[in-house]
């Protein structure tokens, strides 16, 4: 069961320091499978991706008065605005699902690669110009996401849980078939 | 009673750390409180295979954590629609991004356990380094 120590024993509770070198021990070889470091991609390009979309679609619209923030609801619908936000939610579930298996201080650097998706994209696709400030940006990001990719993604356990309660009980249901 | 331009300096330089200061406290809080949750109920994927997608979407928002990290999400939200109202976005952006970046380093060391070891203290500051320069 995911939410029992080894020993069958309950694991400790958020924020207790206890049996958390361990729990760090079994932890520190945890790799990742070819479809978690697909979802780490998307999590870094959805939201760059998302956010162009958001602004093409609110660029193509008349200027929104302040006096009237009603007339934002229909932007909703519009395709580019829509799709926005299909790449945004996506985004949230990647990333509570990426924060499922691997540790924060994993996905945040990780996932910074966005960034310089973003800035590749604008200097090739847009021809935008990029100073040597930001090319030195992408490359301490590269580096930076290099370093981390090469440890472990994951040094702690999951603790006890709703959800690791309802995968309990439907394993007992199981077994009682 | 006169107020010297220095003085006047000075408290916007407050002013403008307070608000960034409650872009990165609140926003961090909102994260690692987030990513409590989802330690706290395991991998997402394994439980959308035994119980579906509603299983798994119902494990997410009962999570009094995850309800936690939602609400000071959107108070770090809410305090940068805020800070841009009274200064630049080429400020605000990068220094609210690294700075959340080191914050939450420390605080996922802390409060989540997690083996922050040289190679992770390493990447989180080459990538706060990087985006503040990608940034300007």
């Amino acid at each position: 069961m995911r939410n029992k120590s080894e020993g069958g024993a309950l694991r400790p509770p958020f924020f207790s320091f206890a049996g958390k070198d361990a729990a760090a021990e079994r932890m520190a070889h945890h790799r990742l499978s070819f479809n978690q470091y697909l979802l780490l991609t998307f999590v870094s390009v959805s939201v760059p991706l998302g956010d162009a979309s958001l602004s093409r679609g609110m660029r193509s619209l008349p200027p929104v008065s302040p006096a009237h923030p009603v007339s934002l609801i229909g932007a909703v619908f519009t395709p580019w605005i829509a799709l926005g936000i299909a790449l945004l939610i996506g985004y949230f579930a990647s990333y509570l699902t990426a924060l499922s298996w691997a540790d924060l201080t994993f996905v945040m650097p990780a996932t910074a690669l966005g960034n310089v998706f973003v800035a590749l994209l604008a200097h090739y696709w847009l021809r935008e110009d990029i100073s040597w400030m930001r090319w030195m940006g992408i490359a301490l990001i590269t580096i930076g996401v290099a370093f981390v990719a090469h440890g472990p993604a994951n040094t702690t356990p999951p603790l006890d849980g709703v959800a690791s309660a309802a995968v309990e009980e439907l394993d007992a249901k199981e077994a009682g078939r | 009673m006169t107020i010297s331009s220095g003085a006047l300096m000075q408290a916007s330089f407050w002013k403008a750390a307070a608000m960034i200061a409650t872009i990165v406290i609140s926003s961090s809080t909102g994260e690692v409180l987030t990513a409590a949750a989802m330690k706290s109920i395991g991998d997402l994927d394994e439980i959308r295979a035994k119980s579906g997608l509603g299983g798994a979407i119902k494990a997410v928002v009962t999570s009094p954590l995850f309800m936690g990290g939602i609400f000071f999400m959107a108070v770090a939200f809410f305090s940068l629609l805020f800070a841009l109202n009274h200064m630049n976005l080429s400020l605000v952006g990068p220094a609210a991004a690294s700075l959340t970046l080191v914050t939450n380093t420390v605080a996922a060391q802390l409060f989540l356990h997690e083996k922050v070891d040289r190679r992770r203290w390493t990447a989180a500051m080459l990538v706060c380094v990087g985006v503040y320069f990608l940034a300007h």
